[in-house]
């Protein structure tokens, strides 16, 4: 469970905070005394005790309740004790998961024959990332099984379990909780700058391809594992660009990059050359025992409520989510004309657009290493940007920068979430680091300016330079700040 | 059935008696005019054309033989000219040698006039005033017969034996040009050499603006060749006549050949059907210049002949094609002259490609609200896979309309620049009825089609959708009235993120009116109100409503810095921010917007104090009441 760090000095060790439990109860399923256990749907680690477990659910049962008095409306997110702090979620009514988390420690050697004194560092861990974490956790669970009450009326309580221990127990694996941040806070949406001409012909595709495979309910779009049209509502897309990006994605990067299943091999159909592939369902068309299944996600869950087939469909770095419903049968026949329509159009629109990137690359200048980072996040349209995150793989995201700044980030989030009104505020760090937050009408910018002599008065005046917000969202290539400019032209 | 005849005649034939033993009918290709007459012109000669409204009869004491008629339009009299020159005729002239034969004579302009013979060519002036021809210029060459084209005066003599090397001369203001001479290809070479090439079978006519000899070469029966054809050949001022366009008739026969708006009509008589080529439509399967019929051959829409008088029956009265006497844009027959005429939207349920029936269109005179229906019918049947034809459509449409809103931009920048370089006086770009712009879209085919009910939203968007790309691709500026179509489409449906995005990547540009709508939206979507402040601060022109929506969201302060950053903050209304400020209920921004005015005032002023002209009594009073007396600054006194 535990895993050290860093070791600075000779023996001292640093564990990193870590998942302890992590369980989903329900108290109104075992309101009689004796029948504790029914109210517990899953618990992880399974192999705890019973009797820990229902201590530890009724621990967090009374611990709501008593907040409750306090604030019906809000109840308990979370409890901090020294060695681990709890954080509360209820989903939906009556539904609570409950994560706890083991604070980050140090371990110091004494001398000899004494044990080694434990630390523990109980202010090191943000509530607002760990708080977003377990509900990214539910929002996961929601997208591909629905929500707790449907399977509820499916099949009782035992499906509802059934289905929690299939999805956590593989879920709670790629929970990776040191590398938490605040970009879990946001759950943003990387958005791929573009101009207005080659969107317009994404869109045309978009339309296109939905015109002729009318079972097709909704489209979305990406580009380079970046976002350019989603016909998903907001929130959704939220959930499965994550999916897609940190699940997905990467893990069939890592064969492409391994030169297996290279998508270099052109699939010939008809007489067009094209590289589009199914990231989903079939992985090879022309295999006779090819299996037409594709994962299920669940949109809208409020109010319309719908199943459908995920299928992600890949053609050099463009990528297409088609979603049908999931009552359709889709089959080899299905497959195929999809594979044949939308292989050559994407292949030849993935190619435009690289291209088209290209050009707004060189417009905008060479890459060079500017004197700042930072993360941009618009509450409106979720657009997130991030110069300090390196590319995200599948087992851990990489920052640039030491973990203390990004803990001041998260401390400086912390303020803004507390008021509704415009603020800004600047750190100097320990390490002759300045950092600058400012929020702005839903708008949150976080810079990190490396000037050592630099005083309060130029920062303030460099990062008034850098924020012109209202041209920023769209990130295109109207270069009028250096801070656009870093937008378009950092990427990965 | 009627919606199979694609060519018609026109609704006001010219009207005319008879060719008889006692009247001659001619027929003016110039002035498109009719001569008829009587009794050798002695009891009278009536002349008529389908563009006039009365004809012009007069009398005329001699007898003719042949008439020139050029001179009518501008109501001189009327010359002749006889074979040798002997008498009665107001002027007369000798030409060519004594045992020449003259072949006739063609007016090059309304005082010129070419003789042609079997010798050669003569060019006179016509002198009125001294009932005398100049002769300006004269070729011998040995000529069998002449074709002239009057629209461009061109005159082709047919030369050698066999008839097939042509000759053409152009003539203009005065001046008479040998063009380079050319050979007609003929299918077979008799042996004994004789005229082979007869008048009939050659016509000249100006198509898409270019001048084009037609032969028709008729295909021996013998020959497994599959009928006969049309060869055009392609006349240019300077450099050789090529041989450019090939129109298969695939079928043999009498043909007889008319040039409607730019198509080649042939008229085959046996079958009493016609067919018509289009020489800019490509054939895909061929790169070589052939070409087959548009449309399957159609006979002529019959002509209903109006009987007068009391037993006035309308009777269906099919003209054959046998009796019409054809020239190239008209057909005469049994007294009438009629125009022949394109009707296109017989043309649209025949051709069923609707790209190759846009580009047709395209290209025909009358053709705007036959394309405006075109696109109303193509949007409302909506079938499955349409999409990619109402792009291809909309990108016709729209090369044409940026075609010509080039040359108006050229011909404005032009016009700017004045004619201080080059003597050619610009010509202002013609609008054809093939410019269809925005606003005819609009008004005709968008507006109602987003009306329909019967048609799914997401078709409604992906169309509107389709014409702003393919006005983005030809780099025309899109009119608001377009976004304003797709928000509200979208709004409708409720499909707000669907506008988000499209917001967010400027696919909608920005403009007030669009900023206003997107805040009327805020109450249904919050994230409109951002979009909208952020364009309003874009378009840097709209400063003013910025400062009202951000005081309208209680944001004084907001406000307040917003207006400073711009730099108004000199000019801003003390009033309206401290009334916002009082709303607010927030004694202490109360007191920060109104301390921020009395320094605004010192420095303007050089006192704290508010003029009476910024009505801000009220709320001296209230921040008196409510801080204190001592709380002003207090105006520096020397």
């Amino acid at each position: 469970l535990f895993s050290p760090r860093m070791a600075t000095g000779m023996q001292e060790k640093q564990y990193t905070p870590s998942l302890l439990n992590f369980f989903i109860y329900n108290p109104k399923f075992g309101p009689r005394e004796g029948e504790e256990e029914k109210k517990i749907l899953f618990y992880h680690p399974s192999d705890v005790e019973k009797n820990e477990k229902i201590r530890n659910v009724g621990l967090c049962e009374a611990i709501v309740q008593f907040t409750r008095t306090f604030c019906p409306s809000k109840p308990a997110k979370s409890l901090h004790t020294q060695k681990n702090r709890q954080f509360f979620f209820e989903p939906e009514e009556n539904f609570w998961i409950v994560m706890v988390v083991r604070n980050p420690m140090v371990e110091k050697p004494n001398k000899e024959g004494k044990p080694p004194t434990i630390e523990y560092q109980e202010e090191e861990i943000l509530d607002t990332v760990y708080g977003a974490v377990l509900q990214q956790c539910y929002s996961m669970y929601k997208l591909f099984n629905g929500t707790f009450a449907r399977a509820m009326e499916a099949g009782g309580v035992e499906l509802l379990t059934q289905k929690l221990e299939k999805f956590f127990y593989r879920y709670l694996q790629t929970l990776h909780l040191q590398s938490c941040d605040l970009l879990d806070v946001f759950g943003g949406i990387s958005f791929f700058p573009l101009d207005k001409m080659t969107y317009l012909k994404i869109q045309s595709f978009v339309n296109r391809v939905e015109e002729s495979l009318s079972l097709i309910k909704y489209t979305a779009f990406l580009y380079n594992d970046q976002l350019i049209w989603s016909g998903l509502e907001q929130d959704d897309m939220r959930i499965l660009y994550k999916y897609l990006t940190t699940s997905l994605f990467p893990r069939h990067s890592e064969p492409e990059l391994a030169g297996r299943d290279s998508p270099l091999r052109p699939e010939v159909a008809g007489n067009l050359l094209h590289y589009g592939r199914f990231l989903t369902g079939p992985s090879n068309l022309k295999d006779p025992e090819a299996k037409f299944r594709f994962p299920k996600i669940f949109v809208n869950t409020d109010d319309s409520y719908e199943e459908l087939h995920l299928i992600v469909y890949k053609a050099m770095s463009a990528a297409v989510c088609f979603m049908i419903s999931a009552s359709e049968e889709l089959g080899r026949e299905f497959c195929e004309q999809l594979d044949g329509l939308v292989g050559p159009q994407l292949t030849l629109l993935a190619s435009d657009i690289c291209e088209q990137y290209n050009i707004n690359r060189r417009v905008s200048g060479p890459d060079k290493e500017p004197q700042f980072k930072f993360i941009y996040f618009n509450h409106m349209n979720l657009a997130e940007k991030s110069t300090i995150h390196m590319r995200k793989t599948a087992s851990v995201s990489l920052t640039s920068v030491h973990p203390d700044l990004m803990k001041i980030l998260g401390d400086i989030h912390a303020d803004f979430v507390r008021v509704d009104e415009d603020e800004e505020i600047i750190v100097k760090a320990m390490t002759d680091y300045w950092v600058v937050g400012k929020k702005s009408d839903q708008r949150e910018l976080y810079v990190i300016l490396n000037q050592k002599n630099a005083n309060l008065i130029e920062v303030n005046e460099e990062v008034k330079r850098l924020c012109k917000f209202e041209t920023m969202d769209p990130f295109l290539y109207t270069i009028s700040t250096k801070l656009v400019d870093m937008l378009v032209t950092k990427t990965a | 059935m009627s919606e199979e005849h694609y060519l018609e005649l026109c609704d006001s034939p010219v009207q005319f008696e008879n060719a008889s033993s006692v009247n001659n009918v001619f027929f003016d290709e110039a002035n498109k005019q009719v001569f008829a007459v009587r009794s050798g012109g002695a009891t009278g000669v009536v002349v008529k054309g389908p563009d006039d409204k009365n004809s012009i009869a007069f009398r005329y004491e001699c007898a003719l033989k042949s008439l020139c008629f050029a001179l009518i339009k501008q109501n001189r009299p009327v010359f002749s000219f006889q074979n040798g020159g002997q008498g009665g005729s107001e002027i007369s002239q000798v030409c060519g040698e004594k045992n020449a034969t003259v072949l006739g004579f063609c007016w090059t302009s309304w005082n010129e006039i070419v003789f042609i013979t079997d010798q050669g060519v003569e060019f006179y002036q016509v002198l009125p005033d001294k009932r005398s021809l100049k002769l300006l210029k004269s070729h011998s060459i040995n000529v069998n017969w002449y074709v002239y084209c009057p629209e461009t005066s061109v005159i082709l003599l047919s030369t050698t034996v066999q008839g097939n090397v042509l000759q053409p001369f152009a003539f203009k203001c005065g001046t008479m040009s040998k063009m380079s001479k050319f050979e007609i290809e003929l299918p077979v070479v008799t042996k004994p050499a004789k005229i082979i090439l007869s008048e009939r079978d050659i016509a000249v006519a100006t198509i898409y603006g270019q001048l084009y000899v037609m032969y028709l070469k008729h295909h021996s029966r013998t020959g497994n060749n599959p009928g006969a054809e049309v060869v055009l050949y392609h006349l240019q001022r300077e450099g050789a006549c090529k041989r450019s366009h090939i129109l298969k008739l695939n079928t043999t026969g009498k043909f007889a050949l008319n040039v409607v708006d730019n198509l080649v009509i042939v008229h085959h008589q046996s079958s009493q059907t016609s067919f018509m080529f289009d020489i800019k439509m490509k054939d895909t399967d061929s790169n070589l210049n052939i070409h087959q019929p548009v449309l399957p051959a159609r006979s002529i829409h019959p002509y209903k002949i109006a009987l007068t008088g009391p037993a006035a029956v309308g009777s269906q009265t099919p003209v054959p094609c046998e009796l019409c006497i054809l020239f190239l844009t008209f057909l005469l027959g049994s007294g009438y002259l009629w125009y022949l005429q394109v009707k296109l939207k017989p043309v649209v349920s025949l051709l069923q490609d609707k790209s190759k029936l846009m580009e047709f269109l395209l290209r025909r005179r009358d053709c705007k609200m036959v394309i405006l229906s075109v696109c109303s019918q193509m949007l409302s049947r909506g079938d499955k896979g349409s999409l990619p034809v109402v792009a291809i459509v909309f990108d016709k449409l729209n090369q044409v309309y940026k075609e010509y809103l080039e040359a108006e931009q050229s011909y404005t920048m032009a016009v700017e620049c004045g004619p201080s370089r080059g003597s050619t006086a610009h010509k202002r770009p013609v609008r054809t009825q093939a410019v269809i712009d925005q606003s005819d879209m609009y008004t005709h085919v968008l507006s109602l089609f987003t009306e329909r009910k019967d048609v799914s939203h997401k078709f409604i968007i992906a169309v509107l959708m389709e014409y702003i790309r393919s006005l983005n691709q030809f780099q025309i500026t899109v009119q608001h009235y377009l976004y304003e179509l797709v928000i509200k489409t979208l709004v409708q449906h409720n499909l707000l993120y669907m506008l988000h995005q499209f917001l967010q990547y400027h696919v909608l540009s920005d403009s007030k009116p669009l900023a206003c709508l997107l805040l009327s939206l805020e109450s249904t979507y919050p994230p409109a109100h951002q979009l909208s402040l952020d364009m309003l601060k874009r378009l840097s022109t709209a400063n003013d409503e910025i400062v009202e929506v951000l005081l309208s969201k209680q944001q004084v302060l907001g406000a307040l810095r917003f207006i400073r950053s711009v730099g108004g903050h000199d000019n801003i209304s003390a009033r309206k921010f401290l009334d916002a400020a009082r709303q607010t209920k927030d004694q202490m921004l109360f007191y920060t917007i109104f301390r921020f005015f009395e320094q605004r005032n010192q420095r303007l002023r050089g006192s704290p104090n508010f003029t009476p002209g910024e009505h801000c009594e009220e709320h001296v009073a209230y921040f008196k009441q409510a801080f204190g007396e001592q709380a002003f600054i207090k105006p520096v006194t020397l």
